[in-house]
């Protein structure tokens, strides 16, 4: 049986010693302040996370998970739960009125351990993230914790905390803002999220139903069931369906909300006999818009407090994540003293650029779905017609470019190639996973990276002595590397993972004795075709912003904001 | 900007293609004309493919607005 997390209710314990200074203090409980805190304490840095309520999501809000959220929650000890109880899906469906126009395979290829997406409702998430904090006892989880004051100085932050039992001071060497869209933090600082608001109103109504919709994504534009709007259907677990209902700008929000309106708009879709029971409704619009900067000091912005998008492409939630799996390292890096202040800057600078690109891909489809004008519009509608005969308009039907995650090419933190590789592998990209064997046992690339440096050395070469010599020492550095060694298939000897299809050969163009060194988030930042420890060295120290002075000799100044 | 759109005479029988334009529109209502020519775009764009040549004809026809209209 389930836990009922919509329900659940936190307490507020008065803990002991409450104040004082602390490393990382965590502000906002919810996927990404969750995803943060449970990072930094599963590798050692004792963080505070403070939260304002004493519950989680209220509604299913986000719903599609994609792989890469769901990769960085294996690493954070809670995917498996996320993705035994999702619901998988890879295939959406595109229709124009009364006929399907196009369809697409988010996950054509096998050999990955997770699906393209799940559905799965953010309060399971929230929860599942939640019991995994509880199980670290690096983590404190402050409820019914409101953050009231800020002051910065030189060497911390001091936060002051609202409590049922008064107020009290928490100073923190760093502080992550992860409250949310109406973040309080960002206001405290006098800083805003600048970008466009989109002139249109949706209905999202989640209904609990038994129904023989397979587990896609549909989505239609102006079907008969609602004229002239777009809607969209997703299945959730728990027999719930999410129904999206594009309304206008002209639509009064609470009006719509009222069940009187809402199921003839329900039945209008599903037919008058279904029976169905209203389990959650809202009405929202949305902007696209991010702060400037990511990055205040010592306090470092994440999750919907630092960007914001429109749900069409499910990459608010999936990019806050990634945004928790960028950070989380580098500020345990910089507390743990083994990297400079300045590594933090990149964090500002790989996710800035992510919300960029997911901004730039959420505009576009929302221009497609709430056309600006006459011919915006015109010409969505002329890509309809022609999408259902024509090939080529299918590419042009916008419904939300689903969340991918991004690739830091220009990051400092790269080493560039010094030698050719093949294949869609760069660095500065997320690993791609592949299916290995250990011991006969199936297993995969991801599960065995992560949280440190790691290298994975492809092995059959001459210089597999000269590598199994370094891992000791490179484990006993202090950013120490872990080498995973995989041999080709039939070929492992002890202690090795094969490479039981190929597939980690053919995505990463691993020829014998090539090494590829993934930072602790699994980003790809150097590979070799010929092992040398003392680039490997070098590598590290660039990754780890070590050496950032010398790649980069000005440091960037932080913009000015107006409040 | 390297000249990639070819704004020379391309075109056997010029005055049979402005017949063929013409007439296909010669029935239509506003509306109709407007889809046809917004899905005649789409195909020809397709077609031509290479968004730098594309990006050329939008500047050309844009800068003949004369200013009127705003990007």
């Amino acid at each position: 049986m389930d836990t009922d997390y919509q329900r659940r209710v936190f307490d507020y314990t008065s803990a002991t010693a409450r104040g004082g200074r602390h490393p990382v203090v965590v502000v906002g409980a919810g996927p990404v302040g969750l995803a943060t805190a449970v990072d930094l304490a599963q590798n050692g840095v004792p963080t505070v996370l403070l939260d304002d309520d004493d519950r989680l999501a209220h509604g299913s809000r986000a719903i599609c998970f994609s792989k890469r959220t769901l990769e960085i929650f294996d690493r954070l000890g809670c995917g498996e739960r996320m993705a035994a109880k999702g619901v998988r899906w890879h295939v959406g469906r595109v229709f124009h009125r009364d006929q399907e126009v196009y369809s697409f395979d988010l996950l054509p290829e096998t050999g990955h351990a997770r699906p393209a997406f799940v559905n799965l409702q953010q309060y399971y998430v929230e929860g599942y993230l939640h019991e995994r904090a509880q199980q670290l006892p690096q983590l404190d989880l402050r409820w019914r914790s409101k953050v009231t004051g800020l002051a910065r100085h030189a060497g911390h932050v001091a936060l002051t905390v609202n409590t049922p039992d008064g107020d009290y001071v928490l100073e923190a060497a760093y502080v992550v803002a992860a409250d949310g869209g109406k973040s309080t933090m960002r206001a405290m600082l006098g800083l805003e999220s600048h970008g466009r608001t989109f002139r249109d109103r949706f209905l999202i109504a989640d209904v609990r139903m038994t129904a023989d919709f397979p587990a896609e994504r549909w989505f239609w534009f102006d079907p008969p069931f609602h004229p002239g709007q777009s809607v969209l259907l997703h299945r959730q677990p728990d027999n719930l369906w999410r129904i999206d209902f594009q309304l206008g700008w002209d639509a009064d929000p609470e009006l719509e909300k009222s069940p009187e309106r809402v199921i003839p708009r329900i039945q209008a879709l599903l037919g008058p006999d279904a029976r169905f029971e209203l389990e959650w409704v809202s009405v929202y619009t949305f902007r696209c818009l991010r702060m400037n900067a990511f990055r205040h000091g010592r306090v470092l912005f994440a999750g919907d407090a630092a960007h914001g998008v429109s749900p069409f492409g499910a990459r608010g939630a999936n990019s806050g994540v990634q945004d928790a799996d960028n950070l989380a390292w580098k500020l345990r890096l910089v507390v743990e003293g083994k990297a400079p202040d300045s590594l933090l800057d990149t964090y500002a600078r790989e996710r800035e650029a992510a919300a960029d690109e997911n901004i730039l891909h959420s505009t576009r489809a929302t221009d497609f779905i709430t056309p600006k004008g006459a011919a915006s519009r015109l010409f969505r509608d002329a890509v309809l017609q022609l999408a259902r005969d024509q090939p080529f308009a299918r590419r042009l039907v916008n419904s939300g470019r689903l969340s991918t995650p991004s690739i830091y090419a220009d990051s400092v933190l790269n080493t560039p190639d010094s030698a050719h590789f093949e294949g869609a592998m760069h660095p500065g990209a997320p690993a791609t996973d592949a299916p290995l064997a250990q011991d006969g046992r199936p297993d995969w690339l991801l599960r065995q990276t992560g949280n440190g440096f790691t290298g994975v050395y492809a092995a059959g070469s001459g210089h597999d002595a000269k590598v199994f010599a370094a891992m000791a020492a490179l484990a006993g550095d202090a950013i120490p590397v872990r080498i995973v060694v995989v041999a080709p298939a039939g070929q492992g000897g002890p202690g090795m993972l094969e490479d039981s299809v190929g597939l980690f050969a053919a995505r990463y163009d691993a020829a014998p004795g090539s090494l590829y060194l993934l930072r602790p988030d699994q980003h790809l930042c150097a590979r070799w075709r010929v092992f040398d420890v003392e680039a490997v060295r070098a590598a590290v120290a660039r990754a780890s912003g070590n050496d950032l002075t010398a790649a980069e000799p000005t440091r960037r100044q932080q913009p000015m904001e107006h409040a | 900007m390297s000249a990639k759109l070819n704004v020379e005479p391309n075109m056997a029988d010029p005055d049979a293609f402005y017949a063929l334009l013409v007439d296909a529109h010669q029935d239509l209502d506003e509306e109709a004309s407007s889809m046809l020519n917004a899905q005649l775009i789409l195909l020809l764009s397709n077609h031509i493919g290479d968004l730098d040549v594309l990006r050329e004809a939008l500047a050309i026809a844009h800068g003949n607005m004369n200013g009127e209209v705003q990007v």
